[in-house]
């Protein structure tokens, strides 16, 4: 376990603590710095409720998912879950410790800074007919993005890839007029040979 | 909740019994069976060959299991099949549960109708749910063993809900149990049903809803489990009425798969030493011991590094009695409320040494203010607690016991003369603190009685060996500051959770549970009516608690932050009150009266010789506030004390 927070210096050897009519510097309150993405893994108990237990967790922790996706694993008794948030460094700790503190949940892990392949899949209904057609199905190309329904006002595009891809992508299409959009969240897997399932096999 | 019971436990064990006792060859054929649970098992045509072989029938499509556990219950002259409630009787007596807190209703009568079989589990039928589960959180608290309470579907089970919040927030360890509506008609709506799993999943440490009979004997085990081990905490179990009528041919299992839950209990061996390197450079160390240094009977482990490292201690609120107050070490009380010099002590100390503790804001104050000299060693079993509130340098996860066992060979022995400066200086804030117009004296302004003079003659009357009780806001506080604790778990109070209401029926199942020791409920005037009611069940189990009331005809605390927060805006602070002696006396609960500082002695003695509970009432001054007192945002450097001082703008 590392020190959380800013830890005040060490004394010295020698060193009184100041007499109490000088200002003493303020402690520093957690999860206060810097907010920033996050994305967490949690590998918990194929069981009914579980997807609850998190979501109410994470509302009463204050926390505010941004995706979250589920789905078994290769073990019929486990799931997986993918977590997007933001808070600072500290905060994401917090709620990777409050996630533990539940029966069901066999493993958390912060992925943010490990390297890993993130992706997640959009579906894209835009407005094109055969005046504009070309024009989305060259983006759809560039993206390497593909048309899965096509009809004579508009066509489906199937996106996968980082969130920030698809956020360009659909920033592209925007301009044609969006009619519907899902986005199915973000799933994550970590490069190379490790697996963070692989502690919880039984 | 609804159905009334017409029979009481004992009543139907004596006629089981005798059944029990005709029951071999009594079978004339067709006689009307007059016993009820004969009448149930009744076969027709008993004793004659056709029903022997029709029950040996039967027998035999039962497993081996279920075999001895017929056995078992034949062995208590039972002639059924076991159910869904006997796996929950069996389970309770398995995890040592000798004494529950319940109250019946439509979906638990199968349990109910089960518990005349199981005459060593005593049931004590509360007045109102809530009490129940404040008197397993109370025995709970009293005892070390996990506590257990039960409510119907509906209204009966969202009656514990403030229970179990209370012992989640306490770290206390119940188990829960409710009944639900019949599994087919979950979610339908259908009559006192509500989604009771669903409203307890964010104040319990873990639920479970059961509806199949099969699954009782492992939730149970498991909900034990979880209650009692690492952090404890509330387990709440639903359990639909075919859960509990079904047919139970499940064994209790003798290994938990549990792969979820496996708390950390030795600190990192690392992290310990470095522990003790900075407890060797500190010069003004302070030991912050709270409720974990109880749960984890660690008192003994406590009591050493205080005396080896010369390290005084101060303690929170469910910290109180972790320490024998009358240790020349042990400071007192911390906090929002606590005393002064404990709160200038943590402010100019250079190392806190937090031990089962988690920083509440009562605690803290304004964290940017609090102690801001000190580097922090925080010892905690859940690691959610470490850095949650405040940063500290050395976090430790593990149980308090073990991390200060593991501790203690690396810290160096110092000697007192190197404190000698520290400690003095403290010494004289404690006089100063201690110093207070009407401490000890008996009588407030005009000769009123004052409430921390009751509190303390109740501690000095019990030889500090009583279990006090407190209810929640000033006569907390009270109890608190001037109970003089000496015995571990002498004191218990709703600190996280705040319950008015928690401290009658927390005494009563505190009581319950140790009936060697005196146990005191001090209650206000406010909190005694929101659970008045178990008196009555005081009187019906004959258990012998003593109520002090300290009556000020106020929600005192509200009434205390309106004089000095908001201005002396006293909006439905004052609070009429029933004639207190004829209510208990209305109850067949012995009263007594004290309105001046000489007659505490005499009422505290004759309450003391009642047998059976017993009610003083103390009418204390009306306008006593609980001085010193730490406001809302702001820090331990900025206690109000007797007068407040309107801040400048």
């Amino acid at each position: 376990m590392s020190p959380t927070g800013t830890p005040n210096p060490a004394p010295e050897p020698e060193a009184h603590p100041a007499p109490a009519h000088t200002a003493p510097p303020a402690r520093a309150l957690p999860g206060h710095g810097e907010s920033h993405r996050h994305v967490l893994v949690a590998i918990v108990l194929n069981k009914p409720g579980v997807l609850n237990r998190v979501a109410s967790l994470m509302r009463a922790r204050n926390f505010n998912i941004e995706t979250l996706a589920v789905s078994h694993t290769d073990q019929p008794e486990v799931s997986r879950m993918t977590i997007t948030l933001r808070g600072d460094d500290v905060a994401v700790e917090q709620a990777a410790k409050q996630l533990y503190r539940l029966i069901d949940v066999l493993k958390v892990q912060d992925v943010t800074s490990d390297p890993t392949v993130e992706h997640e899949i959009a579906l894209i209904k835009v407005r094109a007919d055969e005046r504009n057609r070309g024009e989305v199905l060259t983006i759809a190309e560039m993206y390497k993005s593909r048309v899965v329904d096509l009809a004579a006002e508009s066509l489906i595009v199937e996106a996968t890839g980082t969130e920030a891809e698809v956020d360009a992508l659909i920033a592209l299409l925007r301009g044609f007029g969006i009619k519907e959009l899902v986005r199915s969240g973000t799933v994550v897997m970590s490069r190379g040979a490790g697996s963070i399932e692989e502690a919880t096999k039984r | 909740m609804g159905t009334k019971e017409d029979d009481s436990g004992r009543s139907r064990t004596a006629t089981t019994a005798a059944a029990a006792t005709n029951a071999p060859g009594a079978g004339e054929v067709g006689a009307a069976p007059t016993d009820r649970r004969e009448r149930i098992n009744h076969m027709p045509g008993a004793g004659s060959a056709r029903a022997e072989a029709i029950s040996a029938g039967r027998r035999e499509m039962l497993s081996d299991a279920t075999r001895n556990q017929i056995r078992s219950l034949a062995e208590r002259g039972v002639k059924r099949p076991r159910i869904g409630a006997d796996a929950v009787c069996e389970s309770l007596l398995r995890q040592g549960v000798n004494v529950w807190f319940g109250y019946p209703g439509g979906v638990v009568l199968p349990l109910y109708d089960v518990l005349g079989d199981y005459p060593e589990l005593r049931h004590i039928l509360v007045r109102h749910e809530q009490g129940g589960a404040h008197a397993a959180e109370g025995y709970a608290r009293a005892t070390g063993k996990v506590g257990v309470c039960l409510g119907t579907s509906g209204p009966g089970a969202t009656n514990l809900v403030t229970g179990i919040g209370d012992a989640m927030l306490d770290s206390v360890p119940i188990v829960a149990i409710t009944g639900n509506v019949v599994g087919s008609l979950l979610g339908k709506d259908a009559f006192q049903e509500i989604d009771i799993t669903g409203i307890t999943l964010a104040c319990t440490k873990h639920n479970y809803l059961v509806r199949d009979a099969n699954d009782i004997p492992r939730v149970f085990a498991e909900a034990f489990h979880i209650a009692r081990t690492g952090r404890p905490g509330p387990v709440h179990i639903d359990m639909t009425k075919d859960a509990l009528m079904g047919v139970c041919t499940a064994e209790h299992p003798e290994t938990l798969d549990l792969p979820g839950f496996k708390p950390t209990l030795d600190g990192n061996v690392r992290q310990i030493k470095l522990a003790a390197q900075e407890i060797a450079r500190a010069e003004r160390p302070v030991i912050l011991a709270g409720h974990g240094i109880l749960i984890a009977d660690a008192t003994e482990e406590l009591r050493e590094l205080a005396e080896k490292a010369q390290i005084p201690v101060a303690h929170t609120l469910l910290g109180v009695s972790a320490m024998d107050e009358t240790h020349p070490l042990s400071l007192g009380f911390v906090g929002m409320h606590g005393w002064k010099h404990v709160n200038k002590t943590i402010q100019s100390a250079d190392l806190l040494i937090a031990l089962g503790m988690r920083f509440d804001d009562r605690v803290t104050g304004h964290v940017p203010t609090f102690a801001p000299y000190a580097r922090i060693i925080h010892v905690d079993i859940d690691p959610a607690e470490i850095g949650k509130n405040v940063a500290v340098e050395i976090p430790i996860v593990g149980d308090v016991k073990r991390v200060l066992t593991a501790l203690l060979p690396y810290v160096h022995e110092v000697a007192p003369e190197r404190r000698a400066a520290y400690l003095r200086e403290i010494a004289e804030w404690r006089a100063e603190s201690e110093k207070t117009p009407w401490h000890g004296s008996g009588a407030w302004r005009n000769g009123q009685l004052s409430a921390d003079f009751v509190v303390s003659r109740i501690g000095e009357a019990t030889d500090h060996d009583a279990t006090l009780v407190a209810d929640v806001g000033q006569n907390q506080m009270w109890t608190a500051r001037y109970g003089g604790f000496r015995r571990p778990n002498s004191h218990i109070s709703s600190g996280g959770l705040g319950t008015m209401g928690f401290g009658l029926p927390a005494a009563m199942g505190a009581a319950v549970g140790r009936p060697d020791k005196e146990t005191w409920a001090i209650v206000g005037d406010g909190g005694l009516q929101m659970t008045v009611q178990e008196l009555m069940t005081l009187v019906q189990e004959h258990i012998p608690l003593r109520i002090a009331l300290l009556n000020n005809h106020k929600l005192g605390m509200v009434r205390q932050w309106q004089e000095l927060v908001y201005a002396g805006n006293y909006h439905s602070s004052h609070l009429l009150g029933p004639d207190w002696r004829k209510l208990a006396e209305a109850y067949g609960v012995a009263a007594f009266r004290a309105d001046a500082p000489e007659q505490v002695d005499s009422t505290i003695a004759a309450a003391r010789a009642v047998d059976g509970p017993a009610l003083i009432e103390f009418c204390i001054a009306e306008q006593q506030n609980v001085f010193p007192m730490m406001p809302a945002g702001k820090g331990l450097s900025d206690l109000l004390e007797e007068q407040f001082e309107e801040p400048k703008q």
